[in-house]
């Protein structure tokens, strides 16, 4: 029987199928029986599923033109 | 949007449009590259300058290698990895202890944080708070909520940010993320649980 802290523990794990079956199985019967544990696995789907949403700052206008000039150039002199 | 870098049909079009020497192509890439390349260098070397530096550095060798790629990972992994290399050169020059170096054992911040939220026997005593929001479209679309997630990301230590930066906010597969950070499978997967383990705090003291 896993605890909670064990729970939270493996759930990276868990989420990357890095988990052997057995392990697999006693994590979703401790999922099953305590909703504090959904609950954290819930979120931390929510928080991964959050990062692969934060922007990068946008590089300035007048600089990706500027940019973008200087790479054709790069490629010119390398031919 | 990131999200997930994985093998794109279409960068296969890009690169042969670039080889081409078609003009338009160039921003394109700058536009789909250039602030994740600033963003990314962000977590290898100290400050912005040398960030910038770095990511110069990657596009010369990137503009200089086009006909090297392949296809075999998305562009976005191929360039990330020069850029990972390039980050590496520069710290080797400049002799300096850079975060990565710290990425063989990843022991050394060994506290999720969640320890004083468990009793004696390993159960909750200060269980998960609900959050006000769990939907992650609608999420980032608090922008309280975000600058909450930038400064815990900020707050990570280098060897978890560069992970969670690669696997979560790019979206590499774990072995990609291993062969450009050069840590193993295992040390990953730990760097990774520890930052998404802060991270996740960090929202819930925002949302919860
Ligand atoms: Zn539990």
């Amino acid at each position: 029987m896993l605890t909670c802290a064990e729970v939270t523990e493996l759930v990276t794990s868990y989420l990357e199928g890095q988990m052997a079956w057995r392990r697999r199985m006693a994590f979703r019967l401790h999922l099953g029986m305590c909703k504090h544990c959904r609950a954290y696995l819930r979120q931390m789907k929510s928080t991964v599923k959050v990062l692969g949403r934060v922007p990068a700052d946008p590089i300035p206008p007048e600089l990706r033109d500027d940019l973008a000039r200087r790479l054709v150039a790069m490629r010119k002199k390398d031919g | 949007m990131n999200g997930s870098e994985r093998v794109r049909a279409d960068d296969g079009a890009l690169v042969a449009r670039l080889i081409a020497g078609e003009a338009r192509a160039f921003g394109e890439l700058v536009d789909r590259f250039h602030a994740r390349m600033v963003r990314l260098a962000m977590g290898f070397v100290a400050d912005r300058g040398a960030a910038e530096e770095v990511v110069q550095d990657t596009w010369l060798v990137v503009m200089t290698g086009l006909e090297g790629f392949e296809g075999r990972s998305s562009l976005g992994t191929w360039i990330f990895r020069i850029l990972a290399n390039r980050a590496r050169t520069r710290a080797v020059r400049e002799r300096r202890t850079v975060p990565f170096s710290a990425l063989g054992d990843g022991a050394e911040d060994g506290d999720s944080g969640l320890g004083a939220r468990f009793d004696g026997v390993g159960h909750w005593s200060t269980p998960p708070r609900a959050w006000s929001e769990e939907d992650p479209e609608r999420v980032c679309l608090r922008r309280e909520a975000m600058e909450v997630l930038g400064r815990a990301m900020d707050a990570l230590p280098a060897n978890q940010r560069l992970v969670v930066m690669l696997r979560d906010v790019e979206g590499l597969e774990s072995d990609e993320v291993c062969n450009i950070l050069e840590v193993s499978e295992t040390n990953q997967r730990v760097l990774l649980h520890r930052a998404r383990t802060k991270l996740r705090t960090a929202l819930e003291e925002h949302l919860g």
